[in-house]
């Protein structure tokens, strides 16, 4: 049985320092929910808090609607993978894997060693934890390694172990700090296809932490963008790409990163860029600063220049494959990088002059503190795919 | 050829130096174990040659049986030996249950007072036994228990070297390893016996050694509360030997004594792997 965790206003600080401001949440039942943000953002001591390894200093955790402040970890129905996979060194997998069985399905007398067999009903609930053991094993294809010990597994091996470990009790809350983050490039690519599996195959509500992007995007349902300790934003995978609420989170999130270009407000329903006036409504008096938020792929390259175009020299480029990256240094003094199709290499060689148009729907403006300004009348946000926010 | 005579001259040096150093140890080890080689070849010396001016290391005479014999049937050695193994193997078990929970606590949770409480725990490790004598024996007199197994044990039971030892050794087990155990559904006690004893095996090993050799070559706490013959451990029983036989017949005496240091040699070969772990993992971190 899977089931929702809410966050009500919950806060902790070490010593003097606020780790968590008032953060409120809400992972639905069944939910791919991720904490997105740098490191030292809070978001594993979030997640401890949720598994009730740390006690919260104010706020309260509610997991299937109950509150669980005053639950143990273990009275929680909670699983966690850990980043260092954080398995018995003295244990085999097998043995590994059965001990949270064990620690719930026999009494204390049956735990015992030795005496322990000799207890009545022993046999079948050690067969059934046996078989439920067998059975997970199975379906991470980690059965022919069940009488290794956690030193004789590779770091892939040791992960799906712990991803085993967490799956064979069916837990209504899965927990992941960081799985992936010791994997080798090319695993992890193949871990989080097959995390996501899981997650589809089990139905589990699953709170994943990462500082990855490409992770948070690619798996989720919804991601939270954690920044010191507060909750930046919460959505879609979409709309935080897309839509970002604030400046951090545009430049948190996309690889590579959002080209952020400083203009001056000319009117209220213009700019200027480097001496080039674009027609973006800002809804400011004349004379602000904003700062116009350009993803890579939201430029294209011009084949002359004139009016609204930059212009900029070619410092870099960068062959992706498919794609081609432009590392441009504007005449105004900034830089900017665009994404081209690899077709049109051809147009682009390094110390070429070249006119970049910016795709004036795609532009996101942020004022001078950050703030997304969504009062600009082209409709660069898609307000219907944004994301419920908590 | 220079080269070679030059290389040929260095390997000589080095070989002095190593020649040295083995010397050295040699020397001192002989230092050591000099009067352990003395009692084993008393042991199987006649009386007579036990005083000979000159020195000897094997008999002329072996007097093996007649010696060993006479410590194993004279005196109950067996039944001393029997009461060693009884009071240090209560001693032992009663030391890692204080001391697993007490160090688990220490290095891995967070309450008031506990560096106070490490402290004394440091304290404790500075206090001699000698110095506790005079209270403890007040106290088992006043439990009237003196003359019983229970005094020979009950003083020991709390181990600061144990506790010390332990912690060490659980500190450098990592945070996660524990949120893991507490997920999983094990109590603060299961992680301490399931969990944190079986990690940290090389420094119970090592802990178990020492507690064993001091317990079991102890005399000064059994002179002071045993009166009984059959309640003595194996050095109290020896120097009752020295008494009654008015210090004239030392062959069986080292043969007595030889007799009761065995165990402990064997034991130490077994465990001597475990051992150096110990000791050494308890040292780096």
């Amino acid at each position: 049985m899977s089931a929702g965790v809410v966050l009500d206003r919950v806060s902790k600080r070490f010593g003097t320092e606020s780790v968590l401001a008032d953060v409120s949440l809400e992972i639905r039942d069944g939910e791919f929910l991720t904490l997105l943000g740098p490191s030292g953002c809070g978001k594993s001591t979030l997640l401890r808090i949720i598994a009730g390894l740390e006690a919260q200093d104010a706020g309260s955790v509610f997991i299937a609607g109950r509150r669980a402040d005053r639950l143990r970890a273990k009275e929680r129905d909670i699983a966690m993978v850990f980043q260092t996979y954080a398995l018995y060194p003295h244990l085999t997998v097998a043995e590994n894997m059965a001990l949270p069985l064990k620690m719930r399905r026999m009494c204390l007398a049956q735990r015992l060693p030795g005496i322990g067999r000799l207890w009545p009903g022993r046999k079948a609930v050690a067969r059934s934890i046996r078989d439920d053991v067998a059975a997970t094993a199975r379906a991470l294809e980690i059965a022919h390694l069940m009488h290794r010990k956690p030193g004789q597994l590779s770091g892939g091996q040791r992960q799906r172990v712990a991803v085993g470990r967490a799956v064979v009790r069916e837990p209504s809350v899965f927990l992941m700090d960081e799985p992936l983050s010791n994997l080798d490039a090319k695993l992890r690519v193949v871990m989080r296809a097959e995390i996501k599996q899981l997650h589809q195959r089990l139905g589990a509500t699953i709170l994943y932490v990462t500082h990855d992007q490409s992770e948070a995007m690619t798996l989720s349902d919804r991601v939270a963008v954690m920044h010191r300790g507060t909750l930046a934003q919460v959505g879609t995978p979409q709309a935080i790409y897309a839509d970002p609420e604030n400046l951090r989170v545009a430049e948190f999130v996309g690889s590579p990163m959002i080209n952020t270009l400083s203009a001056i407000v000319a009117s209220p329903s213009g700019v200027v860029l480097d001496g080039v006036a674009l027609p973006l409504r800002t809804g400011l008096p004349a004379g602000g600063a904003v700062t116009l938020g350009l993803r890579p792929e939201a430029v294209s390259l011009a084949p002359a220049p004139g009016a609204g175009l930059l212009n900029g020299t070619v410092r870099l480029l960068e062959h992706m494959g498919a794609e081609l990256l432009v590392h441009v240094a504007l005449d105004g003094g900034e830089t900017l990088t665009a994404k081209l199709d690899v077709a049109r290499a051809g147009l682009v060689a390094v110390g070429r002059a070249v006119a970049i148009r910016p795709h004036l729907d795609q532009v996101l403006v942020f004022a001078a503190d950050g703030r997304r300004l969504r009062c600009a009348d082209h409709g660069g946000a898609v307000p219907a795919s944004r994301g419920a926010r908590a | 050829m220079t080269a070679g005579g030059r290389a040929g001259g260095r390997t000589a040096l080095a070989l002095a130096r190593r020649g040295l150093c083995h010397a050295l140890l040699l020397a001192s080890s002989c230092l050591v174990g000099l009067p352990f080689v003395w009692m084993l070849s008393l042991s199987a010396k006649p009386p007579e040659e036990i005083f000979d001016a000159g020195f000897a290391l094997f008999p002329d005479r072996w007097y093996l049986l007649e010696n060993y014999g006479k410590a194993l049937t004279e005196h109950p050695l067996l039944l001393f030996l029997a009461n060693g193994v009884i009071v240090c193997g209560a001693i032992l078990v009663l030391q890692i249950l204080v001391c697993a929970p007490a160090a688990y606590a220490l290095a891995k949770l967070r309450f008031h007072g506990r560096d106070l409480m490490f402290a004394f725990v440091l304290i404790g490790l500075l206090i001699p036994q000698q110095v506790l004598a005079i209270p403890l024996f007040a106290l088992a007199h006043r439990l009237g228990i003196l003359d019983t197994y229970a005094a020979l044990v009950f003083p020991f039971i709390v181990s600061p070297f144990g506790i010390f030892l332990f912690r060490q050794f659980f500190k450098t087990v990592p945070d996660d390893l524990i949120h893991a155990a507490r997920l999983d559904g094990l109590s603060e006690m299961a992680i301490v016996w399931r969990l944190m004893v079986p990690l940290a095996w090389p420094a119970v090993v090592a802990f178990s050694i020492f507690s064993v050799v001091s317990h079991w070559n102890d005399l000064f706490w059994p002179l002071i509360v045993i009166r009984s013959e059959e309640l003595m451990p194996p050095p109290l029983g020896v120097v009752a030997f020295n008494d009654e036989e008015a210090g004239s017949d030392y062959g069986p005496l080292m043969a007595a004594a030889t007799v009761i240091v065995s165990p402990l040699i064997v034991a130490f070969l077994f465990a001597q792997r475990w051992f150096v772990d110990g000791l050494s993992m308890g040292a780096m971190k």
